[in-house]
């Protein structure tokens, strides 16, 4: 068993948790990802490293409730425990293996939608920790649903906000943001690292692309065990089909098919939302659940 | 009624429509009369017994069917138990008619014994009866790391343990059993009474079990050796990455590997409503390939509720799979279109399978691996309507523990080298079973298991 020793709810749906598990909190490297099983019946949940501990051996996860799994996950508190906790998975941001000389004189644009502020964090603060001060653009639907606000702000160089609403930050998407720092602002990035939902890399990446910016995404499509023997979470990269678990989960924006991709995740989508009105015992089923496939 | 010694006593089985429609096991397995009536066929061979080279743990087989015939049913077990520390699992999954019933002296004439069954009998009665193998009584302090707690790995661990060593294996998945878990279906091999069984064995045998963790990501074989003081590894780590076909189409919804299908069927138990994960039932399933492993993804979609067809380039006469398995398939339904080839999967404006263009073929001149080679016939090709495809076409080596494993050499198709013995390029790391052969039997992957103990006590005594 894993024991949580924080369990916190950052905006609606969206929960943070850190777990003890020493193994992986002492060989985790920003990017990698781990998954999770909350108990015997539960689902192999698939999540990137948002923070890690070595001395204490813990590691913390941030997560959005999608399915049934997710929302049984919502309910534990400190003290509880996951039944399952393995990782890390996948491979690490190339940048950690880069030469440090080469790496500081790179200047590198972060741009997070969403819960990808999450994965991004432990990037932006392994930068941080080597002394190098990167710019953040942080987006999402609206001021309550921004998570980490204050963690980024403590790591960050330049940290930009913006809300889909403009209930918070600049009123807009985060390729809006993007465009102005680029084109207007005349920054010049010479790596962009995007992370978020896949239609928002995908427009961050069709924008890089005109504007001459390498970009990288990560990747967390469907996946059974994470380590390669299963296939289900393939992608195309380029013309090849990449096993995000193990060939990934980060990937060349400009060639990763987004489309497929997006395709792909909605392999399950009412299954799931059944398992989870099922999960909900006699809730009634109003519109807009929001896991029914009805948002997207 | 004179029984006619030439024959097997029959086995009962759940009938095939029945069975067609649950995941109970299909071989329901001898009683004590019949076993030991098919026992007494057993001239029980004093010298050159063929049944035993035939076998690759090298069980006495003979003695144990002697015991089972007077109804010694605990003696027939300790005589298993010295050479096998999985038999409820050889008992069901071992392919006998190749191994040591393909070599029975009876089988000359009329059918061999049926030896596998009376295995399968003789664990089950151990089961059921409380029938535990004993464990050493002290260990003698050398720690042995296993890595995969599969077929391979439980077998070498158990091995290792009965010597005395303090042996824990490492599994990447959160439960233990490695292919007997993720990938055979409970109709072949009931994961709670006879898998669990037989691992529970083997950890009374004084092994260790540390489920989640990934060698080569959580903790590196040198970190084993250096800072957790194991002073051997044996790497028994399974087969790895599915291969798929290429073909356009093949990342469209509803197209699965078979490892996908099974483990979230068997490993996840999605065939029950009560867990969480997922699995696309489908109405009509293509399952592509003829092994063992297609079988049991279509035999595992067909008690979903699906049609199910299997689609094989060659035909029947090549199969892979065991006999016994497409025996059981066609009983059950499963339709097969032989000497078919896919070529293309079609789909529908929102990305999931709608069909499957395939192309006839022949078979022509052998090639290496003495098989007929399947030719393609030109402008043959046609559509199959069908809402999921199945591609069971093998797997390549993962590469997770090799890309990590300093000095740690492997072949040209990516697998670990090793020789006769275990033995791999790295001094005190030994390796077996499919991350050595690549994708081969429960059975193959025992033996080498059993190599790699011997091997490795050998390594620790010098």
């Amino acid at each position: 068993m894993y024991r949580i020793l924080k369990a916190e709810c950052l905006a609606e749906k969206i929960y943070l948790m850190e777990v003890e598990a020493p193994r992986v909190a002492k060989a985790c490297q920003p990017g990698e990802f781990v998954i999770v099983k909350i108990d015997e019946v539960g689902e192999r949940i698939p999540l990137t490293v948002c923070d890690y501990d070595r001395e204490k051996g813990t590691v913390t996860i941030v997560f959005q409730i999608v399915g049934a799994s997710t929302l049984r996950m919502a309910a534990l508190q400190a003290g509880d425990a996951f039944q399952d906790f393995v990782g890390p998975l996948g491979n690490p941001s190339d940048f950690v293996s880069e030469d440090l000389e080469e790496l500081a004189k790179k200047k590198y644009l972060f741009v997070a939608g969403g819960v990808g502020a999450a994965p991004v964090y432990p990037q932006v603060k392994w930068m941080k920790e080597h002394g190098i001060d990167v710019d953040v653009v942080m987006g999402s639907k609206t001021k309550d649903l921004l998570i980490l606000e204050n963690e980024m702000r403590q790591v960050a160089g330049n940290l930009y906000i913006t809300t889909d609403d403009g209930s918070y930050g600049a009123h807009g998407m985060v390729t809006a943001v993007v465009e102005d720092l680029v084109t207007e602002q005349k920054n010049h990035y010479d790596v962009c690292v995007a992370i978020g939902p896949v239609i928002m890399m995908k427009f961050t990446s069709l924008l890089t692309k005109k504007l001459g910016i390498p970009t990288i995404v990560s990747m967390n499509p469907i996946m059974v065990d994470g380590t390669g023997m299963c296939g289900a979470c393939r992608l195309t990269v380029g013309d090849e089909v990449k096993f995000a678990c193990v060939d990934g989960p980060e990937f060349d924006g400009h060639l990763v098919n987004f489309d497929e991709a997006m395709k792909r995740q909605q392999m399950y989508r009412t299954q799931e939302g059944r398992a989870m009105l099922k999960a909900q015992e006699g809730a009634s089923h109003h519109g807009g659940c929001g896991h029914c496939g009805g948002d997207e | 009624m004179a029984k006619d010694v030439l024959k097997k006593v029959p086995v009962r089985e759940q009938d095939p429509k029945v069975r067609a429609a649950n995941f109970e096991e299909v071989c329901l397995g001898y009683n004590q009369e019949e076993a030991m009536e098919e026992a007494a066929r057993c001239i029980k061979c004093k010298k050159n017994a063929q049944c035993m080279t035939g076998c690759p743990v090298s069980i006495n087989i003979p003695a144990f069917i002697g015991e089972v015939e007077k109804g010694n049913f605990k003696e027939a077990a300790e005589i298993i138990a010295r050479s096998s520390a999985l038999p409820a699992v050889c008992g069901r999954v071992c392919p006998q008619e190749s191994q040591c019933e393909g070599k029975c002296i009876r089988g000359k004439k009329g059918e061999p014994i049926s030896i596998g069954k009376l295995e399968r009998f003789v664990a089950d009665w151990s089961r059921e009866n409380g029938f535990v193998p004993a464990a050493p009584e002290k260990t003698n302090g050398k720690k042995v790391a296993v890595i995969g707690a599969g077929p391979a790995g439980l077998t070498c661990a158990g091995d290792l343990a009965k010597l005395g060593y303090e042996v824990t294996i490492f599994e990447a998945l959160h439960e233990p059993g490695g292919v007997l878990t993720y990938g055979i279906p409970e109709f072949r091999l009931p994961k709670q009474t006879v898998v669990k069984t037989e691992i529970e064995n083997v950890r009374k045998l004084g092994v260790k079990i540390e489920t989640n963790v990934i060698i080569g990501k959580s903790v590196t074989i040198d970190e084993l050796m250096d800072q957790e003081g194991f002073q051997a590894v044996f790497i028994g780590s399974g087969a790895g990455l599915p291969k798929f076909m290429g073909i356009p189409g093949e990342n469209a919804n509803g197209v699965f590997s078979a490892n996908e299908f099974l483990t979230r069927n068997n490993l996840m138990k999605a065939f029950r409503d009560d867990y969480d994960t997922p699995i696309s039932r489908g109405k009509k399933v293509v399952v592509v390939g003829g092994g063992n492993v297609a079988m049991d993804a279509a035999r595992t979609a067909l008690r979903l509720g699906a049609e199910t067809h299997i689609v094989y380039r060659r035909s029947e006469a090549e199969l892979p799979a065991r006999v016994e398995e497409v025996h059981h398939a066609k009983e059950e339904g499963i339709i097969f279109d032989l000497l078919t080839n896919p070529v293309e999967i079609l789909t529908d404006d929102n990305g999931w399978v709608k069909g499957v263009v395939v192309r006839k073929m022949e078979l022509g001149e052998p090639d290496a691996s003495g098989r007929r080679r399947p030719v393609e016939v030109p402008g043959s090709d046609f559509e199959i309507e069908a809402d999921t495809v199945i591609m069971s076409l093998g797997t390549s080596p993962n590469p997770l523990i090799s890309s990590t494993t300093e000095g740690l050499e492997v072949n040209k198709w990516k697998c670990i080298t090793a020789d006769e013995k275990g033995k791999t390029s790295r001094e005190g790391v030994f390796a077996g079973g499919d991350a050595v052969t690549g994708a081969a039997t429960v059975i193959l992957a025992m033996e080498a298991g059993k190599t790699g103990a011997k091997s490795i006590h050998e390594y620790l005594s010098k």
